[in-house]
């Protein structure tokens, strides 16, 4: 991405002593508001139903989505790691173009999937993401097995994947974790601790307290933190992601955050209890903590703030009208790539007739 | 003068397709449960983890569903990997992931995921009801799996070789009845000469005849072809078999071919009735060659039953040649 003008260096030592310059804070900042606001946009063309199906927000856990993923080596053929559908962040940080995200939820011809699939279910994996399927925890052996791929060639590249507190709850969250650790693979699981698993909160998931305890059961080093912090995700995130590439097997980050939507637009969330979504909002956003502790230590200008604002919009607003009018998919197109070969389906008599 | 070709068992030449792969292709590595210096249940690797080193050959937790799963990421990756079950039984552990992961992932979102997942499966071995399964049904209906049922050593040896080679997923059934009993002659391996690879969708010929067709694969082939010698003996009944050995995709030219030349239909598996394969084949022969029929498709199958363990149970349970020559019987004076 092109920055601001680029200011002197002031580096913020966070407890680990991980620096980032100016520029970095400026780009971070840059992709919490660009997922919040092509959320926002996303919103609107639900609203105009132009986004086909489901919308799922990641309101509340832009943090730790952009965090964890800024803490890996991102460009071609680097670091790999697989977002679930609050994890929109994540996958901008990684190069997912907003343009490639709108087509996707807009069924378009010419989107990463070309119709036939939905929200974040997308994958490059040259730029380092893997799309999920809606199956909650498989991506965890999906993942364990890209790691694996890292290992036996060599490579010094990490894959990073995500579950939230329901998905730990998944016979392949255990399988794929346990596989994972005892094959010693470079593979980072961030546990999101997020309160809601559609309607289901934790206490009716789990016995523990918290995620990590689970993930210590299988003799996996993991920590706590809070996920609204940028900077502590971002720090813990680091330090796992370099102890994997270096040997030391599988991490587990917990970031305790929360979903401050329904599972999707359509959900209410009257199983909310009343002044929480509220508090979170007003006390917890992990937008304007981020905002306020660079202001607060004048790490960075408030200008250069304004202007990554201005920009995200242009930006969202020209993806919007690139695409907005598209066509999509034309019907037969539905043939195709089931296998290599043979390379599409037969279409049937009747459709002939 | 060179050496006869040696005679070797289903197992063995299996055995011979997964090793030369891993010396062609430093791509292909195998994982799974006890594959590893113990050489797999059933033998089928042994030797493997001292030659090619612990990194290719992988023994896992007992989690197929994660065996599966790390497969599908590795093959992402480039890699091509063969995972065991160690019973073909415990597929049903990962069948999620077949059917909703690997099986979507090239239509859905453009990833190769070229994996085998090969196993020992069927009855007759007095297994019980978790040892002896046929799970081919289940996942005949999942668009973008192959599905791959040698009967013979020769293609036991060249069907495992093309699906590793195969850019698709494939899943490699073995029937365990047939690992050692069964033997054929086959080229020394490694020796330079002629190199199997049976091709994935085309099933073959086994037996020409004239008056009746069966249609199988993988042990009730054996007893198809026992059956159709008894016809010819005792009642001159000229019986055509037809070896599918794929059957995901299926060989429907073949298989109209055969009824279109006997007009008579007899389709043996060993796999139960309802929602059974036969049940497939037979409405395809109705779709494409109705008019060539002279008689009602027939099955001969298991029962409706999970597969009981007791000799006398089993037995009842399971096709044998008798059904077959029975049924073949009334079909062909019908």
């Amino acid at each position: 991405m092109a920055l601001p003008a680029t200011r002197p260096t002031a580096a913020v030592p966070p407890p680990g002593g991980a620096a980032l310059s100016t520029d970095q804070l400026l780009e971070i900042y840059y992709y919490l508001r660009l997922t919040r606001t092509l959320e926002e946009r996303l919103v609107a063309l639900y609203r105009q139903t132009k986004v086909i199906g489901g919308l799922f927000r990641s309101l509340g856990q832009e943090g730790e989505s952009v965090a964890s993923a800024y803490a890996l080596e991102r460009g071609r053929n680097k670091d790999i790691l697989s977002p679930l559908i609050r994890n929109l962040g994540s996958l901008l940080v990684m190069g997912a173009p907003p343009i490639e995200i709108l087509r996707q939820y807009m069924a378009k011809a010419d989107g990463p999937t070309h119709g036939r699939e939905l929200n974040v279910h997308f994958n490059d994996l040259e730029k380092g993401y893997l799309g999920q399927i809606s199956h909650l925890g498989d991506m965890i052996p999906v993942m364990a097995g890209i790691a694996l791929s890292f290992k036996l060639r060599g490579e010094p590249r990490v894959g990073l994947v995500y579950i939230g507190d329901g998905g730990t709850s998944t016979g392949t969250f255990h399988e794929g974790l346990n596989l994972a650790t005892v094959q010693r693979l470079p593979l980072v699981v961030i546990g999101e601790y997020n309160h809601w698993a559609y309607s289901t909160p934790p206490a009716k998931q789990f016995a523990v307290k918290d995620l990590a305890e689970k993930a210590k059961g299988y003799g996996i080093p993991a920590v706590t933190v809070d996920g609204n912090d940028v900077f502590a995700v971002y720090e813990a995130t680091k330090f796992a992601a370099e102890h994997a590439r270096h040997g030391k097997g599988v991490h587990f980050i917990e970031v305790k955050t929360y979903r401050r939507k329904g599972h999707a637009e359509h959900d209410d969330q009257h199983y909310v209890p009343k002044g929480e979504l509220e508090q979170w909002a007003k006390a917890n956003d992990p937008v304007d903590r981020y905002v306020q502790r660079l202001l607060a230590a004048d790490l960075v200008a408030e200008a250069d703030l304004k202007d990554i604002d201005d920009r995200v919009r242009v930006e969202v607003d020209q993806a919007t009208d690139a695409c907005v009018d598209e066509p999509p998919p034309e019907p037969e197109t539905a043939l195709p790539g089931v296998y290599v070969d043979p390379p599409a389906a037969d279409k049937l008599w009747f459709k002939s007739l | 003068m060179a050496p006869p070709p040696a005679e070797v068992t289903f197992l063995e030449a299996l055995r011979q397709g997964l090793w030369e792969e891993m010396e062609r292709d430093d791509r292909v590595f195998i994982l799974g449960e006890d594959v590893g210096l113990y050489g797999g249940a059933f033998k089928v690797t042994e030797g493997f983890s001292k030659r090619f080193g612990e990194s290719r050959v992988i023994d896992t937790p007992i989690s197929e569903a994660a065996i599966v799963g790390a497969a599908a990421g590795a093959a992402h990756m480039g890699l091509r990997p063969v995972a065991e079950m160690q019973f073909i039984d415990f597929i049903s552990c990962a069948y999620d992931m077949l059917t909703n992961y690997v099986a979507t992932a090239r239509y859905r979102a453009g990833l190769s995921t070229p994996i085998v997942v090969r196993g020992p499966c069927g009855g007759y071995v007095r297994g019980g009801p978790f040892h002896s399964q046929n799970p081919e049904a289940a996942f005949l209906h999942t668009p973008g799996l192959k599905i791959v049922y040698p009967a013979t050593v020769r293609d036991a040896k060249g069907l495992i070789k093309s699906s590793i080679r195969d850019d698709d997923p494939v899943l490699f059934l073995e029937h365990k009845w047939l690992y050692r009993r069964i033997k054929d002659q086959l080229p020394e391996a490694g020796g330079g000469g002629e190199e199997i690879l049976t091709p994935i969708g085309q099933a073959r010929m086994a037996r020409e005849g004239k008056h009746l067709s069966i249609i199988s694969y993988g042990a009730t082939l054996w007893k198809s072809l026992e059956a159709a010698d008894k016809l010819e003996k005792e009642d001159g009944v000229s019986v055509e078999v037809l070896d599918l050995r794929t059957l995901l995709p299926l060989d429907d030219a073949a298989i109209v071919a055969t009824v279109k030349k006997t007009n008579k239909v007899l389709i043996v598996h060993e796999d139960t009735r309802t929602g059974g394969i036969a049940g497939e084949i037979a409405a395809r022969i109705n779709e494409q060659a109705f008019e060539w029929l002279d008689g009602p498709i027939m099955r001969v199958t298991a029962h409706d039953v999970p597969l009981p363990y007791a000799p006398t149970l089993e037995d009842f349970v399971l096709p044998q040649t008798d059904d077959i020559v029975k049924a073949a019987r009334w079909l062909a004076a019908y």
